[in-house]
């Protein structure tokens, strides 16, 4: 279970991003973010944003057409 | 985290609803990876900080504009376009297909660019020169020129125009 779930459904580039910054600042460090999205772009989006940010894309999966990502806070 | 040092500045030179979302999208969305992110808003742009924002398109001299519409794609020549209340319709339209999609709004958009801390620059001599004061901006922002551009352009490592 991640510590906290962010429902980006419906959302578009680029809120997803958006809101998965402003959610994970409120994950401990070591902690999971699990995001729900919609937007097919969110695949790499999240890719290339744990890069960029050091933060580890644990997992990432599509089910029905919804994206589900989770993320582990390591980032400092 | 491998960017910590990059930084990006975008200069913002048009101010037009489809227009505006390149330099918010791209600004908030640097500022999210952790990229300090400067915009320097000059001419056309300069109205985006404006506290009522009140953006339009326009189809006229845009060829590339078509809207989805009864299963396919529709454009407007450009002699339509001249016919008063067209752009105002196209507004409209785009607005609610924005708000359709989930694509967030201008406002969100530069909301989210203040929570973000991007540095918002109006330009002084847009404002001189169409007569604007800083009382017709958001709060938070700063009035510089072209050296104080410069100045952040030659620290950042991506400089975009817009």
């Amino acid at each position: 279970m991640a510590d906290q779930t962010l429902d980006a459904k419906g959302l578009n580039c680029p809120l997803p991003i958006l809101k998965a910054r402003k959610a994970l600042k409120e994950v401990p460090a070591g902690g999971t973010l699990e995001i729900l999205a919609t937007d097919p772009g969110s695949v790499a989006d999240f890719e290339a944003f744990c890069r960029q940010t050091g933060n580890e894309l644990v997992e990432h999966s599509v089910d029905d057409k919804i994206y589900r990502f989770l993320i582990k806070h390591t980032a400092s | 985290m491998s960017n910590e040092q990059k930084s990006m500045s975008i200069i913002v030179t048009k101010g037009s609803l489809d227009w505006a979302y390149p330099p918010f999208i791209l600004a908030t969305t640097a500022a999210a990876m952790g990229l300090p992110v400067t915009m320097f808003f000059t001419f056309y742009g300069l109205p985006l900080l404006f506290k009522k924002l009140d953006l339009q398109v326009t189809a006229a001299g845009n060829p590339a504009m078509k809207m989805p519409m009864m299963g396919g794609h529709m454009g407007l020549p450009n002699l339509v376009t001249a016919i008063p209340g067209v752009d105002a319709a196209c507004s409209v339209m785009m607005k609610n297909l924005i708000k359709k999609k989930g694509v967030a709004s201008i406002d969100d958009l530069r909301e989210a660019a203040v929570d973000l801390e991007v540095r918002m620059i109006g330009c002084q001599m847009t404002m001189d020169l169409f007569e604007y004061g800083q009382e017709d901006m958001i709060d938070g922002i700063e009035i510089g020129g072209a050296a104080t551009y410069i100045e952040c352009a030659t620290q950042a490592d991506i400089n975009l125009f817009i």
